[in-house]
């Protein structure tokens, strides 16, 4: 893959203004953008050693593409629907989503919602409008062209915005979503977080195009390439996205050009496929201290709010951690609820059935 | 009351539920205009209109992945797969979005999509119009697995899956679809609990348990078996998950021998399931070991397709050697 097409930026890499600052932001939302990226970069930096010293089974960082998800997730009314990839567990909590229950989710204990049914960071909120998670890729894609169709069938002014990474643009679904949304002009924002790193693929092996956006050219939907590491540029092309889908103009296709600082996920090792000297030059690009420059030249923010925000956010984390971990599993009997609306006699059969054996045997089976 | 064809009862369905409701939608291939290569869904589109009778394009994926889009959001699809033979391409959002969706978040999303397809062998279409794949659907935990073999049933069963909170895989037996017939009464609501079996004849020696287009084929095989001097029951199971345990094993208790008859192949066909859980639940009344009319562990053949189906001559000769065990 070549970078034919050009990204929009408004910060450049050193925090330097080089557009206009996107209407309607204030002050305050320059400052809440940072918060909730540093937010993510705090949470993750917890989440990974738990995972490491075998506390949680799993984690996915957001580590590099912060405001990739913040910026694209600011851009959404509360009303808006969003379904998410892996890495946007962040867009869940700017929406208003709970840290003690999203940490809650990662230990998968009596005090998560999902009763521990999923790995850790398959994070689900109805009440802010964030789709449970799946871990196949990209089947999320169709199901937001769905629920987009279906704003448009109730003639509601909203719109569904859904994430993917660059490789989930290799899937069927991707394309059958596009098609579809183009079709019914589904009023739906799909947002790639072009990382450049499919676990171990690079995306130059991913696609001969000249970028992932250019492939909306093929279904008659408008795109726009940003720099994924410009909070404010994410906003702005997002913005415009979701304002296309309000005016009833269909679906936008944006591409964040971004970089996976870190693994995959806690299941891999990227030393093994890719050149760790080009991480570091993608480190010194780092989103958040970018934007920060920015904002302390505007005296916006300074170390005294940095600290005390994150010695806030560790407390609270801290916290959380410590009763999420105290908590007991969930109870046998949650392992059969949920499949369907009502239990149905063959499953109150095999509830039964494990309950009895869990009784009569030891440790390990009981509940 | 009229008399009525599969497809007219499915139809007279769609259309009272839509009207009924403004949630349900039907989306799929050619639904739309054209009413639907098999004609089920003829009339809908000049009546409710583009928006909520939608031709879609031709991606299976993308018509249960929208279905499901559109379900989560608060509306009642109701997607056609043009034939079973072509819903693979969905698998993926059927296995672990669909029939998941509940159990992974919590019960905080539900997602109740009806999905019809026409299933089944007998209308000369080769190995991609006539496979019976019911088995790989009944194995997921979360989805449920309805199919009709009358006019009324298939009405009352639609009925029923549309208006239930799980999703349901409604497969069509396309065989019968216009040689069944039988009153139906139009425009009438009127609803056949799901998970409800029917014995469709009384008897007292054998217990025969079949569902959708096989179910006219036992009806065939009833005749012979009686004169053969064998009173058969037939169950029509009508709802393959969740199936009703409570008249299938009441029916064996009392006949003490069983026949199951399905189209699909041997391997892992549903036929095994139902075996399994008889003689853990009826051993003791058992007089023989029960009995299996299957089709074989081919791909579903052209030509030989009248040898590869069950026929009513195989059955009755399945349900002699029970008798004779």
């Amino acid at each position: 893959m070549t970078d034919g097409e050009p990204l929009l930026q408004i910060l450049d890499e050193h925090g330097n203004l080089v557009g206009d600052i996107p209407e309607p932001l204030t002050n305050d939302d320059l400052v809440m953008l940072y918060r909730h990226m540093r937010r993510i970069r705090v949470v993750d930096e917890r989440m990974l050693p738990l995972q490491r010293q075998g506390r949680i089974s799993f984690y996915g960082a957001a580590t590099g593409q912060e405001a990739a998800v913040v910026g694209s997730g600011y851009a959404l009314s509360p009303d808006d629907w969003v379904f998410p990839a892996l890495r946007e567990g962040g867009v869940a909590l700017m929406r208003g989503y709970d840290l003690w229950l999203y940490i809650a989710q990662l230990f998968g204990n009596i005090t998560d919602v999902t009763h521990g049914r999923q790995m850790p960071c398959h994070y689900t909120s109805r009440r802010h409008h964030f789709v449970s998670l799946s871990s196949p890729i990209g089947t999320q894609l169709p199901q937001a062209v769905g629920t987009a169709m279906g704003m448009r069938i109730r003639g509601e002014t909203k719109a569904t915005a859904v994430y993917m990474g660059d490789g989930a643009t290799s899937e069927g679904d991707f394309h059958i979503a596009l098609r579809f949304a183009s079709r019914y002009q589904a009023p739906v924002v799909f947002f790639c977080q072009n990382n450049q790193w499919a676990i171990s693929v690079p995306s130059s092996k991913q696609t001969r195009a000249t970028s992932f956006a250019i492939k909306g050219t093929a279904y008659g939907i408008p795109w726009e390439r940003v720099d994924g590491n410009c909070v404010l540029a994410v906003f702005a092309a997002t913005q415009r996205a979701v304002q296309r889908a309000y005016a009833g103009l269909g679906p936008s296709f944006v591409e964040a050009l971004t970089y996976r600082i870190g693994a995959h996920s806690t299941s891999d090792d990227p030393s093994r496929y890719r050149d760790e000297s080009v991480t570091e030059a993608w480190k010194s690009r780092c989103p958040l201290i970018r934007f920060r420059t920015f904002l302390t030249t505007r005296n916006l923010w300074n170390e005294d709010k940095e600290r005390n925000f994150v010695t806030e956010l560790e407390t609270a984390i801290k916290q959380a951690v410590h009763e999420h971990e105290a908590a007991s599993p969930p109870p046998l009997s949650s392992m059969f609820t949920d499949v369907y609306a009502k239990l149905p006699a063959h499953i109150v059969e095999q509830q039964q059935m494990a309950q009895n054996f869990a009784a009569t045997k030891p440790r390990g089976h009981r509940s | 009351m009229s008399q009525m064809n599969i497809i007219q009862a499915i139809n007279d369905a769609l259309k009272l539920e839509m009207r009924r409701n403004p949630d349900v939608v039907v989306l799929g291939e050619d639904v739309g205009k054209f009413g639907g290569v098999f004609r089920a869904t003829a009339g809908l589109y000049d009546e409710f209109g583009d928006t909520r009778v939608i031709d879609t394009p031709l991606a299976e994926a993308g018509i249960i992945g929208a279905s499901i889009g559109m379900a989560m959001y608060g509306l009642r699809p109701v997607p056609e797969i043009q034939f079973a033979d072509f819903i693979y391409p969905a698998f993926d959002q059927i296995i672990n979005e669909l029939a998941k969706l509940r159990y992974r978040s919590g019960g905080e999303w539900t997602c109740p999509v009806t999905i019809r397809t026409p299933y089944g062998g007998g209308i000369r279409g080769g190995h991609y119009h006539s496979q019976s794949p019911e088995a790989l659907f009944a194995h997921i935990p979360g989805l449920k697995v309805v199919i009709p073999s009358s006019p009324y049933d298939a009405k009352g069963l639609l009925l029923s899956s549309i208006r239930d909170d799980d999703p349901v895989l409604f497969m069509e037996p396309k065989r019968v679809y216009r040689a069944a017939r039988g009153e139906v009464p139009e425009g009438e609501d009127y609803t056949i609990p799901l998970s409800s079996a029917k014995i469709i004849r009384e008897g007292r020696h054998c217990t025969v348990l079949s569902y959708g287009a096989m179910i006219h084929t036992c009806l065939e095989a009833v005749p012979l078996c009686e004169s053969d001097g064998y009173d058969v029951e037939l169950i029509d199971l009508r709802t393959l998950v969740p199936w009703d345990r409570d008249t299938v094993m009441s029916s064996v208790r009392k006949t003490g021998r069983c026949v199951v008859v399905v189209e699909a192949p041997r391997t892992a066909s549903f036929a095994g399931e139902l075996i399994a859980e008889i003689q853990e639940n009826c051993f003791l009344s058992l007089e023989s070991p029960i009995g299996r009319v299957t089709g074989y562990d081919t791909p579903f053949p052209h030509t030989l397709e009248h040898l590869y189906l069950p026929d009513a001559e195989r059955i009755r000769q399945t349900v002699t050697n029970t008798m004779t065990y």
